[in-house]
């Protein structure tokens, strides 16, 4: 197997492979620049916001003029910045990162399976990825700048914005097809390819929350692609679907026919954009059970209800998406639908997080540097949970609606929980793609410096938010109450840049542990899952026997084993 | 590089009961369904929230119900002759499968020229997709749903005969060595063909009749 | 009227249903703070009791956690309590119960919003709205009224909003271009304002004071200054704003 591997060029090998590990390797190093450059323009904004109309160091220097003033960011910058910080995080940094990434790679591991089920589909859901990405950082080099209506583009501003969103609608349309294609390849490995023996109710938690993901992709995108090209014909072929009748700008008529609707936008965008977030916290999910259950050496508490309840989980996720729309004059009937389906939809989600948190009952808890990032996750995510449900409810969205409370809010479940779910998922997995162990003091600072700086940026902003300072303001201290709370807004820029520096132990290990002389063992945590029953970094085919699975994914202590773990894929004498 | 064997390709896996590239074709159909009724959906509420006299019915807005109705038939008969041609080759028939994919790809053409004609008799009537109706007061995007849906619908077409024309032309060379996965890739056409003419059989009374 | 005291909490409530939207959001954060002091708590009981150290074994079989399951039913109860006791209660009467009887005696105002300011349009003495179309908008006619149409002559149209103390308002939003969001947090209102839909929303202010309105959804360029200067004073003063700006538009020359 491994002479026809070398026969390949290095480009079939490395750059159009449909090698599951390659693409895997390919979307986690895209994913993490895109990650990082959606960091950095963030970084930038938190400059305008602490320091207002004072010129950005170093770097405002740098920028053209339609962007700054004498250094100092302009108004159109900033609401560039805005929607494509959120574009690029969502878009093609989280869902890239734990289902392009850690999906790709592990799953097929996990399952005992020589690759996914359509290996040139996943390298064209790659590429796909990829081009959709370019044309969206390429907006930033039009002469009217990216797309700047928010990553939830509304209509009427975005049908009547600069050529950067027209950009954005194509990038959308090319990532939107990377991800369906993806979700097809996922689903139809996840049910056909598992190894014998490895019925459903034996996979490890992981696998099932990437099997939710792909439904819930699979279904809530097509909505949004409708909508992006509904948005398009809107901006260059001149329809109304989301033009009423009426409208001027700046004075002078629109020239569309008018007879559309802006809301109709905003329930097919918001239509896909509630299952989307649960896209991106769902396979997050899956890496903490996977940590947190090796780490405490016992079986997860709750396996079957927390499955029950992902799935669940991802039905109710299609029918809640109006709770982001409570203010735009939504009758009570409507609002009432609304406000029930999403106080239910939270029971799920406590039942999974309360039982990963008991799972720690009676436990051998070890605190490698994964363990650190999951246990954090718990908290966090728990904030973050918890804080959805005065915005769940429509009276006090009436005080919170596009508020900081909002950003905080759901920052806290995508920052400090999927992020550091991500980070966890990458110091647990790099012995297995790499043979090497990253290194444990430096991985410790990383845990403890980003988890004091992602609390320094999003607990601010819950205040502000409760004090009323409204969200996408270039300059918050334009409003009284604003003002009174900037010192809020400093310390969360602090933060921010902080957290940024807080990265590079992790960049600096990063790298610097592929390069180890010392190499780790074949299964370095001990743990039960199919990926370590093979080599490291595992061949072409993966698996040189095709592997049988004899038992649950969390066999760790079982009484009378000769060890504290017993690996699915090893036949235990009785 | 594909040395690597992924199984049930050929073989349908217990528990679904078909192959793999059935299944995908299947998820990848449930997502299209998603895409359709988006449109389908939109269509609705635009036109159920718009004020009386506001949007017109098909043959107000000048849309020809017997050149519809012809497309339909097409499309319907083009069902068919795809049918056929995936059964001749189960029946070990391959001259027979390239008559009939050749008939569903010259039914899919048609129906792709008579839309062409319909198009640009709207081009030529002054009706673009940006054109409002009934005219300046008041008016409705029906136009730019029209275009935009039997467009995107369209493209489906085109898309699907492309894959009947490679299948034909070159995917042929695989009967001789897997007859049972040609024929596998052919009722994966089939599948999706069959979506394509189902969602037309929706449309036209949508737009046309309603 | 001193000036608003802001700070990390709640802004000052000076509208009549704020109390109810204020209970229910410190009742949630009550409970939130409770929740996640007991599972915090549980953790890290459960992190020191439960780490690995020479001769300890964690335990295989699933624990008989009964109280987990009174956990979920409660939670699951007061959610329900919270939904049909409080909050659907509350979210009706601020939408449907529109102050339209005549004995209520509501002021109504139509406020029109367009990139980046906010205009506030009063009836009159004739308590008539002048007909409006957008095709009469101009520099001068914000409003877009067609005068034509005498009902419009005294209608008052200005950049900022004024109205009296213990009176129902009836607000009647628009927008021109682009949605923007009416947003006055002491007297928590937030409505989207939608260009093609006009909005009715309806509140009235216990308390006197000067605040700001702001705009809560992105609109462009200018939406970080689209803010209007808010005085809710008495009735007396109230009037004698209204009779100042009748006078400045020199009907009675």
């Amino acid at each position: 197997m491994s002479e026809s591997h070398a026969k390949l060029g290095f480009l079939r090998s490395y750059v159009f492979s449909t090698d599951h590990k390659v693409i895997g390797i390919q979307y986690g190093i895209t994913a993490l620049l895109f990650l990082f450059f959606g960091l950095c323009l963030m970084m930038m904004m938190r400059w305008q916001l602490a320091y207002p109309g004072e010129a950005i160091p170093i770097i405002g220097g740098l920028l053209g003029e339609t962007l700054v003033d004498d250094g100092a960011m302009l108004p159109s910058f900033y609401n560039s910045l805005g929607a494509m910080h959120g574009t690029i995080m969502v878009f093609m940094g989280i869902v890239p990162l734990a289902v392009g990434a850690f999906g790709n790679y592990i799953v097929p591991l996990q399952i005992g399976a020589p690759d996914m089920a359509f290996p040139r589909l996943n390298m064209a859901s790659y590429q796909a990825f990829v081009i959709g990405g370019l044309v969206m950082l390429s907006s930033f080099f039009l002469p009217g700048g990216a797309a700047s209506s928010g990553w939830t583009s509304y209509a009427p501003l975005s049908v009547t914005a600069t050529t950067g969103q027209t950009f954005w609608l194509i990038g959308m349309i090319f990532l939107i097809a990377s991800s369906l294609l993806g979700a097809i390849n996922f689903i139809v490995t996840i049910i056909h390819l598992r190894a014998e023996g490895l019925t459903f109710f034996r996979l490890p938690f992981f696998i099932w929350s990437q099997l939710v993901t792909a439904f819930l992709l699979l279904l809530a995108f097509p909505p949004l692609q409708v909508a992006a090209i509904f948005q398009l014909m809107d901006r260059l072929a001149d329809t109304s679907f989301f033009m009423p009748t009426g409208l001027v700008s700046g004075g002078d008529p629109v020239a569309a026919v008018g007879g559309g609707s802006p809301l109709l936008w905003q329930h097919l965008f918001w239509f896909l954009a509630h299952p989307e977030v649960y896209v991106l916290i769902l396979p997050g999910m899956g890496i903490v059970a996977e940590v947190i259950a090796n780490n405490s050496r016992k079986p997860l508490w709750g396996y079957r209800p927390m499955v029950y309840s992902l799935l669940f989980l991802g039905f109710m996720s299609f029918c809640v998406w109006a709770h982001h729309m409570y203010m735009t004059g939504m009758g009570t009937t409507m609002s009432t639908f609304f406000q029930i389906t999403t106080m239910i939809i939270s029971i799920p989600s406590v039942i999974i997080l309360t039982c990963l948190v008991i799972s720690l009952w009676g436990a051998s808890i070890r605190f490698p540097v994964p363990m650190l990032f999951a246990l954090a996750f718990l908290p966090m995510f728990g904030i973050g949970g918890l804080t959805g449900l005065p915005l769940g409810l429509a009276a006090p969205d009436a005080h919170f609606h596009d508020t900081y409370y909002v950003i905080g809010h759901f920052h806290y479940v995508v920052a400090p929980g999927t992020i550091f779910a991500m980070f966890a998922g990458i110091y647990h997995w790099y012995p297995k793609v790499t043979g090497r162990q990253m290194n444990v003091p430096l991985g410790k600072l990383h845990f403890w410096l980003s988890f004091v700086f992602m609390n320094g940026i999003f607990m601010p902003m819950m205040f502000e938010g409760m004090a009323g300072v409204s969200r996408r303001l270039f300059d918050p201290t334009v409003y009284e109450i604003g003002a009174a709370v900037h010192g809020l807004t400093t310390m969360s820029s602090w933060s921010a840049w902080l957290l940024a520096l807080s990265q590079i132990p992790f960049i600096i290990n990063f790298f610097m542990s592929m390069r180890k002389k010392e190499r780790a063992e074949e299964n370095p945590w001990q743990a039960t899952t199919l990926e370590w029953a093979t080599s490291t970094p595992p061949p072409h085919g993966n698996f040189v026997e095709p592997p049988v699975v004899y038992s649950g994914p969390y066999e760790y202590s079982v009484p009378g084993a000769s060890s504290d773990f017993s690996p699915q894929f090893i036949k235990q004498e009785s | 590089m594909s040395e690597i064997v992924i199984p049930y390709r050929t073989e349908p896996h217990p528990l679904t009961g078909v192959t793999s590239g059935k299944l995908g074709i299947w998820l990848f159909l449930a997502s299209e369904v998603m895409l359709f009724g988006a449109l389908f959906s939109s269509y609705v509420l635009l036109r159920v929230g718009a004020a009386e006299g506001t949007w017109p019915t098909g043959v107000e807005a000048g849309l020809n119900v017997p050149i519809g109705t012809f497309n339909t038939l097409v499309l319907i008969t083009s069902s068919i002759t795809m049918v056929m041609s995936w059964a001749s080759l189960k029946m070990g028939n391959p001259g027979a499968f390239k008559r009939y994919m050749g008939a569903t790809i010259a039914l899919g053409m048609l129906f792709l020229v008579v839309k062409g004609f319909e198009y640009s008799g709207k081009f030529h009537h002054g009706i673009f997709p940006a054109t409002g109706w009934p005219g300046a007061s008041d008016p409705s995007t029906f136009y730019g749903f029209y275009f935009t849906i039997t467009g995107l619908h369209a493209l489906h077409v085109f898309l699907g005969i492309l894959v009947n024309i490679w299948l034909l032309v070159w995917g042929l060379a695989l009967y001789k060595t897997e007859p049972e996965r040609f024929a596998g890739r052919v009722e994966i056409s089939g599948l999706y063909w069959h979506f394509v003419d189902l969602v037309w059989i929706f449309l036209f009374p949508l737009l046309y009749l309603l | 009227m001193n000036d608003p005291q802001y700070g990390w909490w709640l802004p000052p409530d000076v509208s009549v249903h704020g109390a109810d939207i204020d209970f229910m959001i410190n009742a949630i954060h009550w409970f939130m703070l409770a929740l996640f002091i007991f599972w915090g708590g549980f953790i890290v009981y459960c992190l020191i009791r439960f780490r690995a150290r020479p001769g300890h074994v964690a335990i295989y079989r699933d624990i008989e956690a009964k109280w987990n399951r009174w956990l979920e039913i409660g939670v699951a109860v007061a959610e329900t309590v919270v939904l049909v006791v409080f909050a659907m209660p509350v979210w009706a009467k601020i939408k449907d119960d529109l102050p339209l009887a005549p004995e209520q005696d509501a002021m109504v105002v139509r406020v029109v919003a367009e990139q980046f300011k906010w205009l506030f349009h009063y009836p009159g003495r004739d308590g008539t709205f002048g007909k409006t179309g957008p095709e009469f908008y101009a520099d001068d006619n914000p409003a877009g009224l067609d005068f034509d149409d005498e009902a419009g002559w005294d209608d008052i149209t200005v950049r900022g909003f004024h109205f009296p103390v213990d009176r129902p308002v009836i607000a009647r939003l628009t927008a021109k271009d682009v949605i923007h969001s009416f947003k006055i947090p002491v007297m928590r209102i937030t409505q989207d304002v939608v260009p093609g839909m006009e909005i009715t929303i309806w509140f009235q202010a216990k308390e006197t004071g000067r605040f700001q309105v702001g705009c809560a959804q992105l609109c462009g360029l200018g939406h970080y200054e689209m803010k209007a200067n808010l005085v809710i004073e008495s009735k007396e003063d109230f009037q004698k704003w209204l009779d100042e700006e009748h006078e400045a538009l020199g009907l009675d020359e």
